[in-house]
């Protein structure tokens, strides 16, 4: 783990009067996939967000790619190469689905491969190229989100729980999509709850909780030990399964 | 890359009733125009009323359009828009003044030079007062609503007696352009030349803003971050400039208003920003809030039936754009065409 694209040192955030991250700690390595995990409400998507600078951090310090970031507005950051998938997929419902794939490709026209790239891993984004975003359908949207932080080399992609609320049959088509970016020798650092995904996709894990990260170390030990599942996460039905 | 499996959707055709639903806000302006007619009987009469609407509603879209777009980008409400409405006016008719031997000569031309030269002056002077507006005043409240009331309409108040330092207590009174006075004759009805103009400048101006919007990744970026600015950052783009750009953009358009409406009316007051205030909050309000189409058929509805009302039942013209508010909220509560999703 010496070659770290971002690390986190005792990083704060409070939402309105919430103190939501209570010295967050993390590392992640280049050309890897790391896995967020933990309960609901532990400060995940928090983390993300204020990695991303949506949210301000009151204290620590967030270093990417070699720089000291803490400070930078979030336009700053994405130009430094930070890639994001909100939770919410974050689709302009009102532009077209060519639209929104010209917005995420901030540097420059979208080029072919690029795209013939995106429309082999999610077909259906060439069938609605010029529709309105708002009219496609859940999977599709997060498909989208998807495709829009893979419009331009990303030097980390920070994914917010890709799988949620999806059909199985969705669920294995995004997963096969972030194997091949993954494969691709992307640096992704998500959040899923999915276990199985998270198991199949990530190289290393850091489990939540309560504002902290409690736990780092290989996906293969985290899935490997269903006592650590269940220490830290309460997976112990789903580690039998 | 392995391929996903293929996609091939059944389109079903889209019924005509959900057509017609769609297009709906297009369509009630022909429909209100046809009532017009109906209402009215005699087609010369109908016809005047008809440009003289449009015009209306073309010089209150000018200054509604900067008004929606600020609320729709920024969630501000501002109050003071009303102020670069006046400051507009009377920037462009001092210009006016000035070039009075333009103005008063017998050529389209030299008047056209004129009022262009006037409209650039008006526009400059609000697109700057809007910046210092929105880096003094404005920037200090963004996300408190109530605050933005208080302090906008503070903005407001203190333009308006700044009207009054500079030019003066008094109403001033002006004549159109020599070449813009006068109305032509076309089928039996009076057309005003000057509001043959208003609409042609109107419907300029929003073809304009309709290919920005639509071809531009400015006018992407714009329509994108009405809806969720966080997102936009998120790709990289800082839409901090952006917002002080359309609010730039957004006063200078009031200042064009301003002159438009002040060559109308052929008077101008300090407080003639404030009065058209109400109808281009009806406009911003029932076309959807950040939806430049929206206003757009809003203020010609507006238009349109405030000239017929005033015509058929002059008694009830005050109320005219009221009721038509209330009448399109019941229909549809978020404005015809809502760009900004409910918060």
């Amino acid at each position: 783990m010496s070659d770290l694209i971002l690390t986190l040192k005792n990083v704060h955030t409070d939402i309105a009067q919430y103190h939501i991250l209570h010295g967050v700690d993390l590392d992640v390595p280049r050309g890897a996939v790391t896995m967020m995990l933990g309960r609901n409400g532990v400060g995940k998507t928090t983390t993300l967000r204020t990695i991303m600078g949506l949210w301000a951090a009151r204290d620590g310090a967030i270093s990417f790619d070699g720089q000291d970031i803490t400070g930078l507005p979030t336009p700053a950051r994405a130009r430094l190469g930070l890639g994001f998938v909100p939770e919410d997929m974050g689709i302009f419902t009102d532009l077209t689905v060519e639209e929104n794939m010209m917005l995420a490709a901030a540097s420059g026209p979208l080029d072919a491969a690029r795209k013939e790239r995106i429309f082999t891993a999610f077909p259906p984004l060439r069938t609605f190229w010029d529709s309105e975003a708002g009219n496609l359908s859940g999977g599709q949207k997060q498909m989208l989100s998807i495709a829009r932080a893979m419009a331009e080399t990303r030097k980390l992609y920070l994914i917010d729980e890709p799988t949620k609320g999806l059909a199985p049959a969705i669920v294995s088509t995004m997963a096969a999509a972030l194997r091949e970016l993954k494969d691709e020798g992307a640096t992704i650092l998500m959040v899923e709850q999915n276990f199985a995904v998270a198991k199949a996709l990530g190289d290393y894990a850091a489990v939540m909780d309560d504002g902290r990260i409690v736990w780092t170390g290989t996906m293969a030990e985290l899935a490997g030990s269903a006592e650590l599942q269940e220490k830290f996460m309460g997976l112990s039905m789903e580690a039998g399964a | 890359m392995s391929a996903a499996p293929d996609h091939k959707p059944t389109f079903a055709d889209v019924p005509i009733t959900e057509r017609v639903a769609q297009a709906m806000p297009v369509l009630l302006i022909p429909i209100l125009v046809v009532l017009g007619l109906l209402a009215i009987g005699n087609p010369s009469s109908w016809l005047t009323l008809t440009v003289s609407g449009l015009a209306m509603g073309m010089m209150i879209f000018v200054m509604a359009s900067g008004l929606t777009l600020v609320f729709g980008l920024m969630d501000v409400i501002n109050f003071g828009h009303g102020a670069f409405i006046s400051v507009g006016a009377f920037v462009g008719i001092s210009v006016l003044f000035a070039l009075s031997t333009w103005a008063g000569a017998p050529s389209l031309a030299l008047n056209l030079a004129a009022i262009l030269l006037a409209v650039v002056a008006a526009m400059v002077v609000t697109g700057a007062l809007g910046w210092a507006f929105e880096r003094v005043i404005v920037k200090p409240v963004y996300g408190a609503h109530l605050k933005q009331i208080l302090v906008t309409v503070g903005g407001l108040i203190v333009l308006e007696q700044l009207i009054h330092v500079v030019w003066g207590p008094e109403e001033i009174f002006l004549t159109r352009p020599e070449m813009l006075k006068g109305s032509i004759t076309f089928w039996g009805a009076a057309l005003e030349k000057y509001r043959l103009l208003a609409v042609a400048v109107g419907l300029v101006l929003f073809i304009a803003m309709r290919l920005v919007f639509r071809r531009t990744k400015i006018g992407l970026i714009v329509r994108a971050g009405v809806e969720n600015g966080e997102m936009v950052e998120a790709l990289g783009y800082r839409l901090r400039i952006v917002f002080v750009g359309v609010f730039i953009a957004g006063s200078a358009l009031a200042g064009l208003g301003g002159v438009m409406w002040g060559l109308y009316q052929e008077v101008i007051t300090a407080g003639m920003g404030e009065e058209m205030m109400i109808l281009v909050f009806i406009v911003v309000i029932i076309g959807g809030l950040g939806s430049v189409e929206g206003a757009f058929i809003g203020a010609l509805l507006v238009g349109l039936m405030q000239n017929y009302i005033a015509f058929l039942e002059p008694k009830l013209a005050l109320i005219s754009n009221i009721g038509l508010m209330t009448a399109i909220l019941m229909w549809r509560p978020q404005g015809m065409m809502p760009v900004v999703k409910a918060k």
